[in-house]
């Protein structure tokens, strides 16, 4: 701002209200610093030999001619013209198509100490002459010049250069052009020939790290006048398609959050976790030791995932893909079919392959291309091998926040290798998991058993049970567990109890149907005793019976008697005779 | 001194009639009446008019003097003010 007007040129002052930015059109740039570099103001990038500072810039050109429709002037002092065009036809950039269209403009300055002499006075109109007939032709927006410092390697007279190069930034400003000078770095300071002192509105500063020897390409905003930015480094890729710089850490915790659920692909998981399975957008983490299914557990959400249609993303970084798909065919779990969906995609790579967080970029591309609702990293641990832990967990925070503003559902598995060292890995990434399950080895009885129980389940009711988890030729399973006087029982100790209960129960059945048959028995005993007696009361009933007929009988005849006897004494003697015989 | 007999063809980059430029103009007239009597040609070239041939000769700084013959091409820049300098420099005399 303080080179507003210093001589000819149009209105300035456009920039008085908030410093306008040019985008650069490389992703992840734009976001970190806010909108892109200063607009009308020449830019700093510097690093060492192989840092990808050209790579930068040119990418910076290209895509202001091709997306934002600014033309812009390559100069360069390194590379010719031609092979620059060949560098940067990998990354698909026609520059000389964009010649011929008049999009783009490259001028190569050839500086040969060599050939030349200086005798006296000087000042290097001639390359502004250049660069400004260069800007003029196609009119030009933006400017590179890479990399100016040659011209130290090739004139002598320091003092004029330093004054023809502030001229030359001024000069830049005053024309309006968007201008990125890259510049080496020197030892204790951005560039070796304070390149710094001239460009001081926005200075990015590219790195080129190894670490066990394992490279990673990182960018920091050093400097950026009157703008906010990002200050972390930030890590970028290279790739096939350019720059992608990583704006990892989002600076708010202040994403969108969903109650969705969505089902863990194996019933019985889900009915621990409230029977409804994880939420949307959270993050899950399945650990244990080696060999306790922690990869079937994740290709079953998989599986579970694209039975509904959704599409899923599975980071493979132990096992090559297809040995997955093979392996999970023996549980009954066919991955192919959703592989030739398009639903489910493999992405199986060494995690030695590049650094940690070259990682992050590779599959924050990845993400973004395929646009999955579950991500799926198998396994999480192997990532110490090419970093330290706390480096590790600064990586999936990071890849958990992205997901999570994208509403991204991720599930990474962990390998914990034994008992001592278990909680370290695991406590390293707990708190950023919102699910937490773990397998545990149980080595009882000769036999070694899996047991699945929920560690923690942020926001919803989860079971506390300890299940025993079962894989078999149809799938995955888990089954409550016995808990005997010896502990928890699992495997054949839990079929032998299952057994037992069994035996009992039927001796048990045998004993009652034993005593049954006893009372049926003594009930025939005291019927048949019934019986008799009954029997018996009807005789003697019988014999009662008789009594009293004798005895009316006796009554009937005694009354009869009496009333012949009345008859004869009243003198019908012809009668009475015959009443006394009877 | 040189006993070649080719022609020397020199080209001056200046970019408008700056001091430096008139200064280094003289000079080199100077210089070749001395050296080169009769088998120089000098072209004199403003790249404020012509900026376009900037590029062609790889001009930076102005005033560049270009031999062009004999080759091989030699530059020297600056206003020429060492006389020692610009003939080792075009190789008129040995260094």
């Amino acid at each position: 701002m303080k080179t507003t007007n210093n001589t000819k040129q149009k209105k300035e002052n456009k920039t008085l209200p908030s410093l306008q930015k040019s985008p650069t059109g490389i992703s992840g740039l734009d976001e970190v610093t806010g909108g892109g570099i200063p607009k009308g103001r020449p830019t700093l990038v510097c690093g060492e030999a192989g840092s990808g500072k050209t790579m930068l810039s040119i990418e910076f050109i290209v895509k202001g001619a091709m997306q934002f429709n600014e033309p812009g002037v390559i100069m360069t002092f390194e590379e010719r013209a031609a092979e620059l065009a060949v560098n940067v036809a990998s990354l698909g950039f026609d520059l000389e198509k964009l010649q011929a269209d008049k999009k783009i403009k490259m001028d190569y300055v050839h500086i040969s100490r060599a050939e030349i002499q200086e005798t006296g006075e000087y000042d290097l109109d001639g390359l502004f002459i250049r660069l400004g007939h260069a800007i003029d032709s196609i009119k030009a927006k933006r400017v590179v010049l890479d990399t100016i410092e040659n011209l130290f390697g090739g004139l002598d007279n320091e003092g004029i250069l330093r004054a023809e190069l502030r001229r030359l930034f001024t000069w830049l400003k005053d024309k309006g052009v968007t201008a990125i000078i890259t510049g080496e770095r020197g030892e204790g300071k951005l560039t070796r020939y304070g390149l710094e002192e001239y460009v001081s509105d926005c200075v990015i500063l590219l790195d080129h790290r190894v670490v066990n020897q394992i490279s990673t390409r990182r960018m920091r905003i050093v400097k950026y006048r009157g703008s906010l930015h990002g200050t972390n480094e930030y890590p970028f890729l290279i790739d096939a398609e350019g720059i992608s710089v990583l704006p990892v850490t989002s600076l708010k915790l202040d994403k969108e959050i969903t109650s969705d659920r969505i089902s863990s692909g194996i019933p019985t998981i889900d009915e621990m976790l409230g029977s409804k399975g994880f939420f949307r957008g959270s993050s899950i983490l399945i650990s244990g030791t080696a060999g306790t299914g922690k990869t079937s557990i994740a290709t079953a959400f998989a599986d579970g995932v694209c039975q509904n249609k959704e599409r899923c993303l599975f980071f493979a970084f132990e096992e090559p893909p297809l040995q997955i798909i093979r392996n999970m065919r023996s549980i009954n779990m066919d991955l192919n079919k959703h592989v030739k969906a398009g639903l489910l995609k493999f992405c199986g790579a060494r995690p030695t392959l590049y650094g940690l967080e070259m990682h992050l970029v590779a599959i924050h591309k990845e993400i973004q291309q395929f646009k999955p609702s579950v991500v799926i990293l198998d396994p999480i641990t192997n990532f110490i091998s090419i970093g330290s832990i706390s480096e590790v967990k600064n990586m999936l925070i990071r890849l958990v926040d992205f997901l999570q503003n994208e509403q991204i559902t991720v599930m990474f598995t962990a390998l914990t290798l034994n008992d001592q060292m278990n909680d370290q890995t695991d406590e390293a990434i707990s708190s950023l998991v919102d699910s937490w399950l773990l397998i545990k080895d149980i080595e009882y009885n000769g036999e070694r058993n899996r047991a699945m129980y929920v560690m923690k389940s942020r926001g919803m009711k989860h079971s506390n049970q300890v299940r025993e988890f079962v894989i078999s030729d149809d799938g995955l399973e888990l089954i409550d567990v016995y808990v005997g006087p010896d502990g928890v029982l699992t495997g054949s100790a839990r079929e032998a109890q299952m057994l037992q209960e069994e035996t009992g129960v039927a001796i048990h059945n045998y004993a009652l149907s034993r005593k049954d048959r006893e009372i049926m028995r003594k009930r025939k005993v005291l019927e048949s005793k019934i019986a008799n007696l009954n029997s018996e009361f009807e005789s003697v009933e019988e014999e009662l019976n008789k009594v009293y007929e004798e005895e009316e009988l006796r009554k009937q005849i005694l009354s009869k008697n009496r009333e012949m006897m009345q008859t004869i004494r009243r003198g019908n003697g012809a009668d009475e005779p015959q009443n006394t015989k009877k | 001194m040189t006993t070649e007999h080719k022609k020397w063809e020199l080209r001056l980059y200046i970019a408008g009639h700056t001091e430096k430029s008139v200064t280094a103009l003289n000079n080199l007239r100077r210089y070749c009446e001395e050296h080169l009597k009769g088998q120089y040609k000098i072209e004199v070239i403003d790249l404020l008019r012509k900026p376009q041939l900037a590029e062609g000769d790889q001009i930076l700084a102005t005033p560049t003097l270009v031999r062009k013959v004999p080759e091989p091409i030699r530059k020297i820049i600056g206003d020429l003010s060492n006389e020692e300098k610009v003939l080792v420099g075009l190789n008129i005399i040995p260094a």
